[in-house]
């Protein structure tokens, strides 16, 4: 009797309709937009190494490929160990916070939600920066990372329980302006706590201004919890499309709602607490790199995730580019780019949804 | 067919009683319509029996307690659509639909190639197969209520339960929506309960009613035993006149002071 589909001519498979799947197309087009920043960001940099000879390099390190760029070997070791490092930081630092903003966005069911906004950032900047001033030796690489990681889970935590005391239910607004408090909070202590320890300002400032430029040490500590982190928000694209409905009727669809919130909360953290670890603050990226495919692929989670990671992690390698070239020799924070070109798209989107909710 | 069998159910919120004593039985392909002033509790007794309210009480398909299934064995059994569904404005008609076979997709896995077809052909019953691409933002008042009924009946359980099925629709929507269920009722033995705030929409289709009050249940039995001048007039504080219509089944009429 529960035997529904009896009626007849329907083809199978049912196709039709089926516009939220992630396209070979698309992700091709991702793909190939992160390979052509990627190849930029190898290409530019501030010593005067030919493109050629970099491009010639590249080729010889393709396997089965042997080919003599004639750099010499302090140019190959720029390459190697600035330019190579520095591209990859900042692909990963720009992946991790697009799909950690793609992932609270998820979870909060508000496209305004975003690592940045959300208290996780200045969570984590206020406890590194604890953990640069209190630490005596130079054995914070391995604290680092834990330390932040408490600091975006505590800051999200915060600003989510301030937005629900504050108002229930009461939506985007609420959570967003909670998490501006929070922010504002944490990072009054964070100030506080520099103050103490002034002979550290000028390293504690660098990292809250953001910088890929950590090489490869910064690479291989953050890898582990970028993958991690990653996988984890993949693997719930699908469930957090049935989240949209809303906790009381993906419960009634069958789905532990409040289980798959935290796992992806806590990923979302996961990813946001390595990112800050490794490059400082970075704003912006989360919440513009999401909504720009959203417009482009529609709002499944099952597509906005592995695309903007993709996504972010090329917009964060043209920004690093950007920063290092613009003032050349001199270098731009990249904070400073992605806030440039972030903030009035934020208000742009904020005026788009309010236009929509009306 | 499956028969749901309700027993002392009571639903305690913010440690106040809003549900106590409920008992109901709805025979395999029988329609339950509750009825009842504003308050008097339909919509938590649906919530209630879908799992998103915490209760005390039996609730039985077919002697199976759903109370302790897990809620993707719970959702195999009951499907609920909500008074006002939250519907995503960009998801397609399609993908909505299929969020009713999430009970079935293993946690982390993906939707199989049964789950599409069952709810194909569930949009195709509905007659939405030509809006499987449209989004629900893009849809009109009786089109979303069909909407969500298919993605409740992509659940393929026995039991339905639909809070309001009909608010905001236009009289000609309100009596498609009512038919509609009616039919698939029919064709698949599916056992309804709907709350219905129209009196007489609930009188001419439910075989059986229940009146809550302030929680309790205050009458139930087959409409012409639920529906008359002096419980509606006790109850919603209204006066009416009840005529009796075609096929025996009660109507409602309004009577001004």
């Amino acid at each position: 009797m529960t035997d529904l589909p009896r009626s007849s001519g329907v083809p199978g498979g049912g196709t039709a309709g089926q516009a939220a799947r992630l396209s070979p197309a698309v992700t091709a087009a991702a793909v190939a937009l992160l390979l052509a920043s990627m190849l930029a960001g190898l290409l530019v940099g501030a010593a005067d190494i030919a493109p050629r000879s970099v491009l010639i390099q590249l080729l010889d390190w393709l396997p089965f490929v042997s080919a003599d760029s004639g750099l010499a070997p302090v140019e190959l070791s720029l390459l190697t160990e600035i330019r190579l490092p520095r591209v990859l930081l900042a692909a990963i630092v720009g992946g991790l916070l697009a799909v950690a903003g793609a992932g609270y966005q998820g979870v909060f069911r508000n496209p305004l939600a975003d690592p940045y906004l959300l208290g996780a950032a200045a969570g984590a900047g206020l406890t590194t920066t604890a953990a640069i001033v209190f630490s005596k030796g130079d054995g914070e690489a391995i604290g680092i990372p834990a330390a932040a990681f408490v600091g975006a889970v505590g800051g999200v935590l915060l600003a989510y329980a301030l937005g629900n005391a504050a108002g229930r239910g009461g939506g985007t607004a609420t959570l967003v302006l909670a998490g501006v408090a929070v922010t504002s909070f944490l990072t009054a202590i964070q100030t506080f706590l520099q103050q103490l320890r002034v002979e550290e300002l000028q390293r504690i400032y660098a990292w809250i201004l953001g910088n890929v430029g950590g090489g490869w040490g910064q690479v291989t500590l953050v890898a582990p919890y970028a993958i991690v982190s990653v996988t984890v928000m993949l693997l719930h694209g699908r469930l957090l499309d049935v989240l949209s409905v809303g906790d009381d009727e993906a419960v009634t669809l069958g789905l532990n709602a409040a289980r798959v919130r935290l796992v992806v909360l806590f990923a979302a953290s996961l990813a946001t607490a390595a990112a800050v670890a490794v490059s400082g603050l970075i704003g912006f990226v989360g919440i513009v790199v999401p909504h720009v495919v959203r417009r482009l692929t529609g709002s499944s989670y099952r597509v906005v995730l592995p695309i903007s990671l993709i996504g972010g992690a090329a917009f964060l390698v043209l920004a690093d580019l950007i920063a290092r070239t613009v003032l050349a020799p001199a270098e731009l924070p990249i904070g400073v780019v992605t806030a440039f070109f972030g903030a009035p798209f934020f208000v742009a989107v904020l005026r788009m949804t309010r236009r929509v909710e009306t | 067919m499956s028969r749901l069998a309700v027993s002392d159910l009571s639903v305690v919120l913010d440690r106040r009683t809003v549900l106590s004593g409920i008992g109901l039985d709805v025979g395999g392909g029988g329609w339950l319509a509750v009825i009842g002033a504003n308050g008097a509790g339909k919509s938590t007794l649906l919530r209630a029996l879908a799992g998103v309210l915490p209760c005390a009480g039996e609730v039985l398909v077919d002697d199976v307690p759903v109370r302790r299934l897990r809620p993707r064995d719970r959702a195999r059994l009951l499907a609920y659509a909500p008074q006002s569904p939250a519907l995503p404005v960009d998801m397609t008609v399609f993908d909505y639909a299929l969020l009713g076979r999430t009970p079935y997709i293993p946690y982390l896995g993906r939707e199989g190639r049964r789950d599409r077809e069952v709810t194909a052909s569930v949009l195709e019953r509905l007659d939405l197969s030509s809006f499987a691409t449209r989004r629900l933002g893009h849809l009109s008042g009786g089109e979303r209520q069909r909407v969500v009924l298919a993605r409740a009946l992509t659940q393929q359980a026995p039991v339905l339960l639909l809070d309001e099925p009909t608010t905001a629709l236009d009289l000609g929507h309100q009596q498609q929506v009512l038919e509609l269920v009616d039919r698939l009722r029919l064709a698949d033995g599916l056992t309804v309960v709907t709350t219905l705030h129209d009196l007489s929409l609930a009188g001419q289709y439910a075989d059986s009613m229940m009146l809550l009050s302030g929680g309790r249940v205050a009458a139930s039995g087959i409409p012409a035993e639920v529906l008359t001048g002096e419980l509606i007039g006790e109850h919603f504080e209204a006066r009416v006149r009840v005529a009796t219509g075609p096929g025996g089944r009660p109507e409602v009429h309004l009577e001004r002071p």
